[in-house]
């Protein structure tokens, strides 16, 4: 295969001079050698900081109970599972950009999928903290679980909440495995370079052995094969059962058939979105623009217009649909989205989810990074506010109006939103500086086939 | 509270300085014009929606709700009702069978098994007056109050503070010593000073004795106070009801039988809730208002009135008039019923009140003899008089209206508080026994009270709490609780009961009784002797007086009806009529004083079930408020919440205001009971002082009120925001033409006349059919039903701070909502309980399986199993799931644990519960079918809100039984079922309400 595929002017997926051996020193270098730095150092100390307040928030919530939340009758769900539907979003497109373009066998995909898995990794990690606090007793979780006991009770296999224990549980040990495999030959890498020994013993013991064998590529290759093939469907049946979570509710706004298709569009958005806000600010901290290429970003942009599109269609699909089913408690929801008191999260959703994306349409913005950057931290707190508007405006007002009652936050619930944010950037961080945050062996492939340099 | 709260709040403050919130002004202009431009039947929402003008709608915009109340979770008040009671450990072993033998209702069998509940009739005075009660006993323990079926005041239903005074039996906030000033006394160290009282005043004939209580009915005091008197002639009783009834005052009651009325007029009269005959009135009114029993000869009842009620929101016309334009109202009617009265006055009527007054004349006129007018206690004795007259001129007495030698004790002439206020400021009162009086909080402002009692050397108080009045005392001692203590009290008709205790003093209180034997040197000094001894004549057999405890009343004891009144003469009434004729200033604005919905006159205010009863009309909670017309408002730009001064004669008090639609245009009312400083820890600190502002000359009704707004707000607890129905048919109102011309009118218009297909099975096969059915005709929103659930089932009390945050637990509510323009709207009350759906929604989303379905068709909780996920209540359309957000059961405090249901689990932190059917009942109902081989009957199994319910709106049964009261109430063509087309297909249903106009006046509602 030529360095530019034939037909097209597509600028190259790797910087021309590229040879995999710079791409291992380049790499590698970031696990191994690279100071960890002031910028590295205060972005660590502030998520350790949220990741702290998330701790005493816990602790005070295990002690006090969900009512330091601003939780009540009628809104019973609010920030914690805003949060766990976010957070689990953001995880979806970091496997989708993985395994999809792997099945698909985008040859772009290299420089990207390993920040994308392991995003992922975090992501539902993080996200799975939200579904057994927010529980009245959280302790009692693995009550979902069906162990065998003296008084054969099981749980309810009606209801979605059970299928989305399952799903998460899933996705998750999917996820892990995936990133983990294509971890290996990295793994290997990093034990033979390793300057000390107690890293070589670590960093040997996780790569299982690799010696880089034909046998050893062929059977990771099939096994990641395998593996995007299952994270694939896996990507759309974990939304799907989040999507089921509402849709199984009889509320208005909720009891909707078009959600599971809505919440992946939903998911697939946000997920590019955060492989965006992650991955322009890691090129430029690790100096890693010859992998990370203006390319790449311009095709996660362009990705995440075209899922912002699918999205935006659904809002579009939703509204017509109450108001042409014309079912009277239908139109009252979408009724007080537009003009009740949290019309300003609609508004705001429809100004963060519809209109600024469109800017993506010009190759001027797509390859302004900043712009980039700032896009898609938009829709990630579009995609926030559209989860809270789902939830909230559908509860706070239903059928009873007697009953009918606003949220508020309280200062616990934005704390575990922000600590959620830390304990996720801790992680990134440190995984940054234990792990390559870019494929070595995918890249020193690329490298190879485009370059034609021998290794 | 804790470091992090107090961070949290600094922030939270912090934010809101930031952030300051523009209130949203009401346009009463505007909401005007919408209302007029909008066609047919025109629900609304909270005021300010209703206006709808741009300026709101923009701060809706901008209101950020995030930031609007990132209220730190305030702790302190939800602790303090934890807390209340920490110094009481180890109490429950003290409680030990009352002394004397007591009775039981029904007699248990010899060798019965311990831990059943048994039932023992008593009585609950209310301002004196008997309310006939069965309590239910658990080991020695009063845990839940019943009505008495056989008592006259009662037929088996009670009131809310008849529910509530279990709780308030074993508050732990309750006086618990004697005190001699400030220190802990006993009780012969009280009786040494009251034998040096007596001492001091056998010198003079017991000058500078004076002795205060409420209302007393109670033939054992009456007889004792005749007693003191005799051997004291100089000394002086004195008659203080802070909310009492005046007509009594004129030395008759009136006894009503709205059963018999077809027509009736109540003028500013809430003869529903009436202290002593409310329960047995609205029984007797209620039966006049089901079409099914009634057909075309259903009642009317008008209301004219200048602040809503209970009894106004079941009116079939309401009319909003301020007191004096009340009062010149019922002269113009007087006048045109030839009753005396101002035959001119009717000239100047305006249009409205004209077109009412003909409506009136004519409507009553023909019902002579079914017709009634009431006249209410807050009105002055020559408006009793005119409402007589009125009677009278219609041919009503001895039919419909009744009247009764006073069923209360009177003291003699200068028996007043004023009168005694007046001889404390003269300085010639020594020693002032209060007997279950709290002047010093409940006097009216302008005696001076608390000043007066400077001059007064000796105040001795006893009272249930060491409250205001018991602070300032040199001798306090706590008083029995009515079940604590031997006692007698007549019922509004005059039936005598004897109160038997049901457990002993918990903290060796003393009964009002025992302090006057005390004092008058009584051989006799035990409570239940001095009884016996006051019934030695009428139940001189020991059997007799079993019968008499085990009945709860005393047969043949009603006083004689008579058919004319003692009245002022009719000099005296032109009078007293031709003084208040000036007063009608259309400028000026009137402050009503009236009882708390909740905690009446402020004796209930340690109450938590009654401070977190959500009041009738306007369902705020923990607080009073200033309710003002939404007309004021609209003039004054003011809104709910926001501080406003009143001002009386020169008298000032802050309080927030509450916009009440159905108020008249320049009333102002607020109710007594709220500002206490002296009640307990419930109570403390709780509303605004009202009686800061009333005066003994106009107890009820002042004019030349001002009213100014100081910018400040004020946050008030409210358990509903939006009282509009949004045009749903969630509760379902015919006139009576439409029930005549199709008595099915309620699902006449259903789009899905049967609930949607389902492939689950209708209903389970199990041998019972357990089933409720609701009558919204009958039902007037009293809220008793709440408090008796509350009281059955266990249900904490979590606080103001947490009803702000829509966390109250009720297990039924009661919503109301309103219909027609914010002036004067029609307002329907709807209990709410579990609707015990067969399909239920929430049933299948609960991922444990904690809410499932039983045999008999209920909808189970089960507790141990419950996680917390609160799936089940967001997906309940009715929203009647309560989750514990916090600890809200107190398990610290022995007395409150004492007065729980033994039957029915305390639930923990972190579950989800809602109503049962009150499902211990009914497993108490299966064992005894079980043990005796047979079906469980008809009637067997009555829940807490259906035997509570004064209106008997509430059935239950057996839906498998054909002819059980259900079966048959849902037979009924009124018969609906809330949110139908959701397919749940509820087991609850309602019966549509009927109502009756009168086609002079139109049916639109003003």
């Amino acid at each position: 295969m030529s360095a530019v595929m034939p037909g097209t002017a597509l600028p190259p997926v790797i910087a021309p001079d590229e040879t995999p051996a710079s791409v291992t020193r380049h790499v590698g270098g970031i696990v191994l050698h690279l100071p960890l730095g002031w910028r590295w150092m205060s972005g660590f100390a502030v998520a350790l900081l949220l990741t702290t307040m998330l701790a005493a928030g816990v602790a005070w919530l295990l002690y006090e109970g969900v009512g330091i939340w601003g939780i009540n009758i009628p809104v019973a769900w609010s920030f914690a599972i805003t949060d766990y539907v976010w957070w689990i979003a953001l995880g979806m497109g970091g496997t989708f950009v993985s395994a999809a373009m792997y099945v698909t066998r985008q040859p772009w995909r290299g420089a990207v999928n390993r920040l994308a898995e392991s995003m992922t990794v975090f992501a539902v990690a993080v996200s799975g903290i939200f579904p057994i606090l927010h529980l009245g007793r959280p302790w009692f979780f693995y009550w979902l679980f069906p162990y065998p006991d003296r008084m054969n009770v099981w749980p309810q296999w009606r209801s979605s909440l059970e299928w989305d224990f399952w799903a998460i549980l899933a996705y998750l040990l999917v996820s892990i495995v995936f990133l983990y495999v294509g971890l290996i030959p990295d793994l290997a890498t990093l034990r033979d370079r390793a300057a000390s020994r107690g890293r070589a013993m670590v960093y040997g013991l996780l790569a299982l052995g690799w010696r880089g064998e034909a046998q050893h590529w062929r059977r990771m290759e099939s096994a990641t094969l395998m593996l995007a093939g299952l994270s694939v469907p896996l990507v759309f049946s974990v939304h799907s059962m989040v999507a089921l979570d509402f849709s199984e509710g009889l509320l208005p706004g909720w009891h909707s058939t078009i959600f599971p298709p809505f919440f992946i569009a939903g998911a697939l958005f946000s997920g590019f979105a955060m492989v965006l806000v992650l991955a322009i600010p890691m090129r430029r901290l690790f100096g890693l623009q010859a992998y990370l290429r203006d390319r790449h970003i311009a095709n996660v942009a362009k990705l995440m217009l075209a899922a912002g599109l699918w999205v935006d269609y659904s809002y579009a699909a939703e509204i017509f649909g109450a108001f042409y089913g014309m079912d009277r408690y239908e139109v009252a929801m979408q009724v007080h989205r537009f003009f009740g008191p949290y019309a300003w999260v609609f508004w705001s959703t429809m100004v963060f989810n519809v209109l600024q994306i469109q800017l993506l349409w010009f190759e001027r913005i797509r390859r302004n990074h900043v712009a980039v950057f700032v896009i898609a931290l938009g829709v990630l707190y579009g995609m926030w506010l559209e989860r809270f508007m789902l939830i909230v405006t559908s509860l706070y007002a239903d059928f009873l109006p007697s009953s009918w009652g606003m949220f508020y936050p309280t200062l616990w619930d934005i704390g575990f939103l922000a600590g959620s944010v830390g304990l996720f950037l801790a992680l990134y961080l440190l995984f940054s500086r234990l792990l390559p945050v870019l494929s070595m062996h995918e890249l020193r492939k690329l490298a190879h086939r485009h370059n034609g340099v021998a290794p | 509270m804790s470091p992090l709260d107090r961070l949290a709040q600094q922030v939270a403050e912090a934010a809101r300085t930031v952030a300051p919130q523009r209130p949203p002004t009401f346009d009463a202009g505007a909401a005007r014009r919408r209302l007029a431009a909008a066609r047919g039947p025109v629900f609304w929402r909270s005021l300010e929606e209703l206006s709808d003008d741009e300026g709101f709608r923009h701060w809706l915009r901008r209101q950020q709700p995030q930031l609007a109340e990132t209220l730190a979770m305030d702790r302190r008040g939800f602790l303090k009702l934890l807390g209340a009671s920490m110094a009481l450990a180890g109490l429950a072993a003290c409680s030990r069978p009352p002394q004397g033998e007591i009775v039981p209702f029904v007699q248990g069998q010899p060798g019965e098994a311990g831990g059943l509940p048994r039932f023992f009739a008593t009585a609950l005075p209310r301002h004196g007056y008997a309310q006939g009660v069965l309590v239910e006993n658990h080991s020695g323990r009063p845990t839940k109050v019943e009505g008495n079926p056989r008592h006259p005041a009662s037929l088996g239903a009670t009131d809310i503070y008849a529910q509530a005074a279990i709780l308030q039996l074993w508050d732990p906030d309750r006086s618990q010593a004697v005190m001699h000033g400030g220190t802990v006394a006993t009780w012969d160290g009280f009786q040494a000073a009251l034998l040096a009282t007596a001492g001091r005043m056998r010198g003079n004939g017991g000058a500078g004795l004076r002795v205060l209580t409420g209302t007393v009915t109670s033939p054992t005091l009456s007889a004792q106070l005749d007693a003191l008197l005799r051997r004291f002639p100089a000394a002086r009783w004195h008659v203080h009801e802070p909310a009492g009834n005046v007509s009594g005052a004129l030395g008759t009651t009136t006894r009503l039988h709205l059963e018999r009325a077809r027509v009736v007029l109540a003028l500013d009269a809430d003869f529903l809730l009436d202290p002593a005959a409310g329960v047995r009135y609205t029984r007797d009114f209620v039966a006049t208002r089901s079409p099914e029993r009634t057909g075309k000869n259903m009642s009317r009842l008008y209301a004219i009135e200048p602040t809503p009620s209970v009894t106004g929101g079941m009116a079939d016309h309401h009319l909003a008039l301020e007191s004096y334009r009340l009062q010149a109202f019922a002269r113009a009617l007087a006048g045109r019923l030839g009753a005396g009265g101002d035959v001119a006055a009717a000239g100047a009527m305006e249009a409205v009140s004209a077109r009412w007054l003909d409506a009136l004349v004519q409507d009553l006129q023909a019902h002579r003899g079914a017709s009634l007018v009431v006249v209410g206690t807050t009105q002055p004795a020559w408006m009793h008089a005119l409402g007589h007259a009125m009677n009278q001129a219609l041919g009503n007495v001895g039919h419909t209206v009744e009247y009764l030698d006073t069923v209360e004790k009177s003291p003699a002439p200068g028996g007043t508080l004023a009168d005694l206020a007046a001889a404390m400021h003269a300085g010639t009162v020594d020693t002032l026994l209060a007997l279950d009086a709290n002047p010093v909080y409940d006097a009216p402002a302008d005696l001076g009270f608390a000043a007066a009692l400077r001059k007064v050397p000796h105040l001795l108080h006893l009272g249930l709490y060491r409250d205001e009045t018991g602070r300032r005392a040199e001798w306090h001692v706590p008083q029995a609780h009515a079940l604590e203590s031997w006692g007698d009290a007549r019922a509004f008709d005059g039936t005598a009961s004897i109160l038997q205790p049901l457990i002993a003093p918990l903290y060796d209180g003393r009964s009002a009784h025992e302090v006057l034997a005390a004092l008058l040197g009584d051989e006799v000094r035990d409570t239940r002797a001095l009884v016996r001894r006051q019934w030695q004549e009428a139940l001189s057999d020991d059997a007799d007086w079993a019968a008499a405890l085990q009945a709860g009343f005393i047969e043949h004891t009603a006083a004689a009806t008579r058919t004319t009144p003692r009245f002022a003469t009719a000099s005296e009434l032109e009078a007293a009529a031709d003084a208040n004729a000036g007063n009608d200033d259309a400028q000026a604005l009137e402050l009503l004083f009236r009882p708390d919905p909740t905690i009446d006159d402020g004796r209930w205010a340690n109450n938590g079930w009654l401070q977190e009863l959500p009041k009738p009309l306007s369902k705020l909670t923990w607080d009073n408020a200033a309710l003002v017309s939404p007309s004021l408002a609209g003039q004054r730009q003011l809104a709910n919440g926001d501080m406003v001064a009143l001002e009386l004669d020169g008298r000032r008090l802050e309080v927030p205001v509450w916009i009440m639609p159905g108020q008249a245009a320049r009333s102002v009312t607020l109710h007594l009971g709220y500002g206490r400083h002296a009640a307990g820890h419930v109570g403390d600190g709780q509303g605004f002082d009202a009686y800061l502002l009333r005066t003994s000359a106009a107890p009820w009704n002042a004019s030349g009120l001002r009213l100014r707004k100081t910018g400040e707000r004020y946050p008030l607890a409210g358990t509903q925001h939006h009282f509009d129905m949004e045009g749903r048919d969630l509760l379902r109102v015919g006139t009576l033409d439409d029930y005549l011309r199709d008595p099915a009118f309620a699902t006449a218009g259903d789009r899905f006349p049967e609930p949607p297909p389902s492939l689950y099975p209708d209903r389970p096969r199990g041998e019972y059919a357990w089933a409720m059915s609701i009558d919204l005709g009958s039902c007037i929103g009293c809220g008793a039903c709440t408090v008796a659930c509350q009281a059955e089932n266990n249900i904490p009390v979590v606080g103001k701070d947490q009803v702000r945050r829509g966390r109250e637990m009720h297990w039924i509510r009661v919503d109301r909502y309103f219909e027609g323009g914010a002036d004067d709207p029609r307002s329907y009350p709807q209990p709410v309980p579990c609707m015990m759906c067969e399909h239920a929604p929430c049933e299948v989303v609960c991922p444990v399986g904690a809410t499932v379905h039983d045999s008999e068709g209920l909808n189970l909780q089960v507790y141990n199993r419950c996680v917390g996920t609160r799936f089940c209540s967001n997906n309940c359309p009715y929203k009647v799931r309560r989750f514990n957000f916090l600890q809200y059961a107190d398990q610290a405090s022995a007395a409150l644990q004492a007065q729980r249901n033994p039957e029915v689990s305390v639930r923990r932190r972190g579950v989800m519960e809602k109503c049962t059917y009150c499902i211990q009942r009914i497993e108490g109902a299966h064992i005894e079918a079980d043990k005796a081989g047979r079906r469980i009957r008809d009637g067997e199994v009555v829940t807490a809100c259906q035997a509570v319910c004064p209106a008997q709106a509430i059935h239950f049964g057996d839906l498998n039984d054909p002819h059980s009261g259900v079966a048959q109430a849902k037979a009924s063509s009124r018969n609906y079922a809330m949110l139908n087309e959701l397919g749940t297909r509820p087991r609850t249903t309602y019966l549509a309400r009927v109502r009756n106009p009168n086609p002079a006046l139109g049916d639109e509602p003003a």
